[in-house]
């Protein structure tokens, strides 16, 4: 029993000193919270600055693309406040920007890991929004995670900015009012890539889909699927893969029995470059099936995974959404400041996100307010150029940018370390634009009730 | 055996001071920047789930490894209710509880065949199945990775009965008859479920019951040779733990209605056994001490970035400044498991007994007049409350 009488004292110990912050306090504070009236979530009317959340993955599989991502947003920054050279601020028409911050309040941020998943990324963006007072929260490098935390985004009131993410949904069936997607989707690499498939590896092919289990592999495999059965290829079998699986060895294996002459990889990140190395050297390049060479295909390409697949990316075809190697001013103008910065040329994600912010910012400007539903009414049917895609619009009735896709090839014999992918194929917007009613899905309201 | 001496609180007056300091922690949180909606909503959740965890592992010493699977049970039951019948958050937390009372009675059948290292590892085995089907075999009631979401086209039956079933432009939220359960009064919700878990639980430890599992803990061979068939008891125990851990879920849900497979693998398994282990097994309020600590750590250490370190560190001239913000980067940031990591072993190897124990050498520290006893030293591996 004297167990009981040590425990007792324990208790109380603890609960004193537990209680002493609680008890001392007075309650009717409790009440008082959040009364204050505002006429929207976060209005940075009082603050002198205008801040924005930075939630990229900076752990698991898109950990690369995510600090890519980081970069980029924190140039954006310094090119909104007017420090640095200023980059596509001087490229950017039609353009209210003067680098004098936006609406004359400086802009700051705050950053969060999403660890590529829903749940955390959800907390995190609740953390910018209930504690730091974001008004704008961007990136994310999954779409499963745009996806969560576009629609916590329109709940509460607060624009989204995606980052990296191509999944249809995000535009599509997942569409919000208040989540806009600069980046290109699922659809539009098929569309563009099918031409080039077709030219290359002729109309009679039979192709083995290995796919990321999640909304961004499903909506790939589909719309990869339309195209290239569109051409007469075949689908011999398509293959669900977890997410971070490490080793595709034991999905790797059937491919070789399978009668199949192209593979398509629908991975991305450190799963892609787990994925192809492996089918590299498990051979498959070298086979020759139905009279005809094995090929492989990554549909979504980066120059960072190119990077960690090293070799094994060489002839390889893929799309991509802008690559540094584009000679048009913006993109010159970009790749000139990030290197300048960080020693090392930008990546398509964080050439999408350095726009997206600059977006964002341009919109307040031109509504002259932060009110959020005035900034989604600016970008709705914004057209603009400059930013390294040429022409490029922002439809109104699903929030998806349409400009031209770049396919690409893994090089052959890159001049750099980081010149890696070389570009085939400029396929102009006219060719991968689409009906927006064919995902279904809704925008929702302007206005959001707090 | 011999104790006459009464605690100085009794039950009552430890439940009304659990109750004020979680009431209150809007107040005495603001200081260290843990005042805000979602974070104390994962206090209040977490801690539930730990104090679940505890009435297994911290009264029958079996380990179990496995208790996130009953945490996403939970959740999915909560949110396909938030689908299918109504917003209501009550029906929601029912249907998480008595889901995850199911699945703990299932798994706990077989697992409690065994003891020790076998009962974990069966334990984890059942939980790593539960997320895999969740994940990718059970895609059309889980989603998969990408989470279980809400849709405006959802039945909502029960509803869509008493309202003209027009559900407004946006997505519902989830309400408890009309008060919304996000922000602060979902906070006051999982407090008061908080609070009442807590008393069920000093309940427990207090009861013949709970005496019955303390027993089982410390000798159950010689429990069985008095003639007694223990299993019931851990089965019970077991149940009751699941339930807890199902509550939790479906409260996740209800704050934030999504549900994702993430939230049954091994690794949210593995952080209640740290959170119940950092705070002191055994203990009523050890575990809702570790949840609360592992969480102020993975949300708002997780948030620190160079920006926030040089402001911090501003007062110290430049120079230093540059050579402190990289070395303490390390440690907050993206690196927030490095802190947690180097945390947990300075407990485990300096304080068994987790924080509670810190706290109890603390006071007998001043009781005793700056003498410390060494009768605290040993107090560290009692089964006790």
């Amino acid at each position: 029993m004297s167990d009981i009488k040590k425990s007792g004292v324990s208790r109380r110990g603890l609960l004193k000193a537990g209680a002493v912050g609680g008890l001392v306090a007075a309650t009717p504070s409790i009440f008082v919270k959040n009364a204050w009236a505002e006429e929207f979530r976060n209005n940075p009317e009082n603050s002198g600055e205008l801040k924005l959340g930075f939630n990229v993955p900076q752990s698991g599989p898109y950990a690369d693309e995510g600090a890519d991502e980081l970069r980029a947003y924190m140039l954006a920054v310094k090119h909104l406040n007017g420090e640095g050279d200023g980059g596509m601020l001087n490229t950017f028409k039609p353009s209210m920007l003067s680098g004098n911050g936006v609406l004359g309040k400086k802009v700051t941020y705050s950053t969060g890991d999403t660890q590529t998943k829903s749940d955390a990324a959800r907390a995190s963006a609740k953390r910018m929004i209930e504690k730091d007072g974001v008004l704008m929260i961007t990136g994310g490098s999954s779409s499963g995670v745009a996806v969560a935390v576009q629609s916590l985004c329109q709940e509460q009131g607060i624009i989204f900015m995606a980052g990296l993410t191509h999944s249809n949904d995000t535009t599509g069936k997942d569409k919000r009012r208040y989540g806009f997607r600069h980046f290109f989707n699922a659809y539009m690499s098929g569309a563009a890539l099918a031409p080039v498939l077709n030219k290359e590896y002729g109309s009679e092919r039979r192709a083995y889909h290995l796919t990321a289990d999640y909304t961004w592999g499903w909506t790939q495999e589909e719309s990869i699927k339309n195209s290239t059965e569109a051409l007469g290829w075949e689908t011999v079998n398509a293959v669900k893969t977890p997410v971070g699986a490490g080793d595709f060895s034991q999905y790797i294996t059937p491919v070789l029995n399978s009668g199949a002459d192209v593979l398509i990889l629908n991975h991305y990140g450190k799963d892609m470059i787990n994925s192809l190395s492996q089918a590299v050297q498990f051979g498959l390049r070298d086979k020759q099936v139905n009279g005809k060479n094995f090929e492989i295909v990554v549909p979504l390409f980066s120059r960072l995974m190119a990077q960690g697949a090293g070799d094994a990316i060489k002839g390889i075809l893929g799309t991509t959404n802008w690559n540094w190697s584009l000679q048009d001013d913006g993109s010159k103008a970009f790749v000139q400041s990030f290197g300048a910065e960080y020693g090392a040329p930008p990546s398509m994600a964080a050439h999408t996100c350095y726009v997206q912010t600059l977006l964002y910012a341009n919109a307040c400007e031109m509504a002259g307010t932060f009110y959020p539903p005035e900034v989604i009414k600016q970008l709705e049917g914004f057209n603009f150029d400059g930013m390294g895609n040429g022409p490029t619009l922002y439809r109104a009735e699903d929030h998806q940018c349409f400009k031209d896709v770049l396919v690409v090839r893994g090089n052959e014999n890159p001049s750099s370390q980081f010149d890696l992918l070389k570009v085939v194929d400029v396929t102009p917007r006219s060719q991968v634009e689409y009906d927006w009613t064919i995902f279904g899905g809704e925008l929702g309201p302007y206005e959001v009730k707090m | 055996m011999t104790n006459t001496k009464k605690p100085l609180l009794n039950d009552t007056f430890v439940v009304i001071i659990f109750a004020a300091a979680i009431l209150a922690m809007p107040i005495w949180l603001d200081p260290i920047g843990g005042n805000y909606p979602d974070l104390l909503q994962k206090f209040a959740i977490y801690g539930i789930f730990a104090i679940g965890f505890n009435i297994l592992f911290g009264l029958t010493g079996y380990l179990s490894f496995g208790h996130a699977a009953f945490l996403g049970v939970g959740s999915y039951a909560a949110v396909w209710s938030f689908k299918l019948l109504t917003m209501n958050v009550l029906p929601a937390v029912i249907f998480g509880v008595v889901f995850a009372g199911i699945l703990a009675a299932i798994i706990g059948f077989l697992s409690l065949r065994r003891t020790g290292i076998y009962f974990s590892i069966l334990t984890l085995a059942f939980a790593q199945m539960s997320y895999n089907l969740a994940y990718s075999v059970l895609t059309p009631i889980t989603n998969g990775e990408t989470g279980l979401q809400l849709a405006r086209s959802d039945p909502r039956i029960l509803d869509s009965l008493f309202s003209d079933g027009s559900v407004g432009a946006g997505l519902p939220s989830t309400d408890l008859f009309g008060e919304t359960m996000s922000g602060y009064p979902g906070f006051y919700f999982c407090a008061v479920l908080l609070i009442i878990c807590f008393y069920i639980s000093m309940r427990i430890f207090r009861s013949p019951f709970g005496l019955m599992l303390k027993g089982i803990k410390s000798n159950q061979n010689r429990m069985r040779y008095t003639g007694l068939n223990t299993r019931p008891y851990m089965l019970t125990a077991f149940i009751i733990s699941g339930m807890y851990a199902g509550l939790a879920g479906s409260l996740l849900a209800v704050t934030d209605p999504l549900a994702g497979a993430e939230r049954m693998q091994w690794t949210a398994s593995g952080e209640v056994v740290l959170m119940t282990i950092l705070g002191g097994a055994g203990t009523l309020v050890g575990p809702m001490l570790g949840a609360g600590l592992i969480k102020y750590f993975e949300n708002i250490f997780s948030s620190f970035d160079d920006n926030v370190l040089t402001q911090a560190f501003s007062f110290l001239p430049d120079s230093v400044v540059d050579f402190v913000v990289p070395v303490v980067g390390l440690f907050v940031g993206s690196g927030w498991h490095l802190t947690l990591g180097l945390l947990f072993m300075i407990i485990v190897i300096f304080l068994p007994g987790g924080l509670v124990e810190g706290f109890r050498r603390i006071f007998n520290y001043f009781r005793s007049g700056g003498k410390t006893k060494p009768q605290s030293v040993e107090a560290h591996n009692q089964a006790g409350e």
